[in-house]
């Protein structure tokens, strides 16, 4: 099974619910693929090595020497990652997306492909379940998507693998919940954690995965904006964790708060076997 | 033209709240939503648009089925297996990048202009707003963030406003690449927890990255002194200016779920207070 943990709008305690579910399940595989700004280690614990696996992207290397300046790898890339200066031939390796398609065109083999690093990926060494691992944007780099690629490429075949994306609902939270079994969408019961997490409903359905809600910083008087929304878009509401300053001030600190309030692990223990239930259920629909 | 962008490497620390505050305060501002991907500015700041235009910032790879003699060339070549085993086109996975349409032997494939989102030209209580909705799965949304950038400085020539607002998005990568470049500050919301302290880090090296000016300030003070402490060092040690605090308070909820901006509703609580003094502050630099 794979659960990928998502959320429209960023802050809403994606993380929380990640890293909490990883530890209250035996057996698990933690991957943080919010590679811009990976946080789970810190509530994992994580020990990392020294050694790390390098993320490399490819981009073209121009031999000035064998252009003819005849423009077509400009022309024929959609990034703008070239452009020629009088006769010069630049290149924009941040922005390349690496389709290849530029040494393709050249005519006179003046394009070869290059190597560059935008990213690592790293592992924990110490044994403890979860198994995890992150994936890291280097800093200055755009395109998050081939170090989250790269990341799940680790998945574990036997394990129950929780994925912690990015917030919002382009690329790169597209590329950490393609091929899930089932999204865990985490928001907050405020205006702005209604919107963006319809943006993140639209998001699921049209990959047609399987979802379910939890409300983070649950608060009575205004969890039926959530609840509303859930029902009229056929969403079961699975979890909801309290406003509550204990577990804001252990966040702080970078301690889940299963660590410190055992008795939730029983709660995120159930929330995995309601999640099975809703896969079941999709899969049934689907015969 | 003064340009700030308002960030934060790590969501929900503020940003917005923030933005719409020192909108109301700045009267003068020209204001662009640039979190394209869940943009929230409107509803704290409920502008009335006026006009709103379809953005088309990529392609997608298009297949005629009868053309199709199902050769493979394409599934070869395509870098970000995008073509399924049966010659389909995910669109989920599709760069728009034109490599299997350059190879395809029988022309049965296109790269057909993709509407990517819509951007609004709106008017709010405080002055011209821009903003924009990225659609679903859509890519490239720094393109969509320079679009709305380019029409809000229009828009502040035009209305001869001084200074333009913007509100970022979360993370390090392009959106946030594109709401940074060539602005003349950056002011980072944080908060004092691990995770806003280690996303801090990041978004100021690569504010550094890109040679922009940074300011912070440090959102929820009160919610953890130690970190809040750690994150003032760091910011000392790189000599980025802490300018405000904004203590931990029931009243930014319950101000944010009626519509109220705290300077307007309650410009005497101590949340309001500290927005108006990093206002004062902004305003110096």
């Amino acid at each position: 099974m794979i659960i990928t943990v998502l959320s429209g709008k960023g802050g809403t305690g994606k993380t929380t619910v990640a890293t909490n579910l990883a530890l209250s399940l035996a057996n698990t595989q933690l991957l943080d693929a919010d590679v811009e700004e990976p946080n789970s280690a810190i509530f994992i614990n994580a020990e990392f090595s020294d050694r790390s696996e390098a993320v490399i992207k490819t981009n073209p290397v121009i031999e000035q020497s064998k252009c003819i300046a005849c423009r077509q790898c400009v022309e024929f890339c959609q990034y703008n990652a070239l452009a020629l200066l009088g006769k010069q031939l630049l290149v924009f390796p941040e922005i390349c997306h690496s389709c290849g398609g530029c040494i393709m065109v050249c005519p006179t083999a003046a394009l070869t492909e290059g190597e560059r690093e935008i990213g690592r990926i790293r592992a924990d060494q110490s044994n403890r379940n979860p198994e995890f691992w992150q994936g890291e944007l280097n800093i200055g780099e755009e395109t998050a998507v081939p170090v989250i690629v790269q990341l799940k490429q680790h998945r574990a075949e036997d394990k129950t693998v929780i994925i912690d994306a990015q917030p919002g609902s382009s690329c790169p939270t597209i590329a950490a919940a393609l091929d899930s079994d089932f999204c865990l969408l985490v928001t907050e019961p405020t205006p702005f954690g209604l919107n963006d997490l319809k943006m993140a409903v639209e998001m699921v359905k049209e990959l047609g995965i399987p979802a379910g809600i939890i409300i983070n910083r649950s608060e009575e008087e205004y969890d039926y904006l959530i609840a509303e929304y859930a029902q009229s878009e056929g969403l079961a509401l699975l979890l909801k964790i309290p406003f509550d300053r204990e577990i804001a001030f252990l966040y702080s600190k970078g301690i889940p708060f299963t660590e410190n309030q055992p008795e939730w692990r029983a709660k995120f223990r159930q929330l995995y076997a309601n999640i099975e239930g809703v896969v079941q259920n999709a899969a049934d629909n689907r015969n | 033209m003064q340009q700030i962008t308002v960030i934060s490497g790590k969501g929900g620390t503020g940003k917005t709240t923030v933005v719409a505050n020192l909108a109301a305060l700045a009267e003068q501002a020209v204001l662009a939503d640039c979190d394209v991907d869940a943009p929230n500015l409107h509803l704290l700041l409920k502008p009335r648009t006026s006009r709103e235009r379809v953005f088309k910032g990529g392609k997608l790879a298009v297949k005629q089925e009868e053309q199709c003699k199902h050769c493979g060339r394409c599934l070869a070549v395509c870098r970000f297996a995008a073509i399924t085993d049966d010659y389909r086109i995910n669109p989920f996975k599709c760069e728009g990048c034109g490599v299997c349409v350059y190879i395809c032997p029988t022309k049965a494939l296109e790269l057909q202009e993709e509407e990517t989102g819509t951007i609004y030209t709106s008017q709010s209580l405080y002055g011209p707003m821009i903003h924009a909705k990225l659609k679903t799965g859509a890519d490239n949304s720094g393109k969509l963030v320079s679009a709305v950038r380019k029409e809000a400085e229009q828009s502040a020539a035009e209305t001869g406003r001084g200074l333009l607002l913007i509100d970022g998005s979360p993370g390090i990568g392009c959106p946030v690449i594109a709401s940074l470049n060539g602005v003349d500050l950056a002011l980072i919301v944080t908060e004092p927890t691990r995770s806003g302290c280690s996303d801090l880090k990041r978004i100021l090296a690569v504010a550094g990255h890109f040679s922009i000016p940074a300011l912070v300030v440090i959102n929820k003070d009160d919610l953890n002194q130690a970190i809040s402490l750690e994150i003032e060092g760091h910011c000392q040690k790189g000599k980025w200016p802490v300018i405000g605090r904004i203590p931990f308070d029931p009243l930014v909820n319950q101000a944010l779920h009626v519509g109220q901006l705290l300077v307007e509703s309650y410009p005497e609580s101590k949340p309001g207070r500290a927005i108006k003094d990093i206002w004062a502050k902004l305003s110096n630099f």
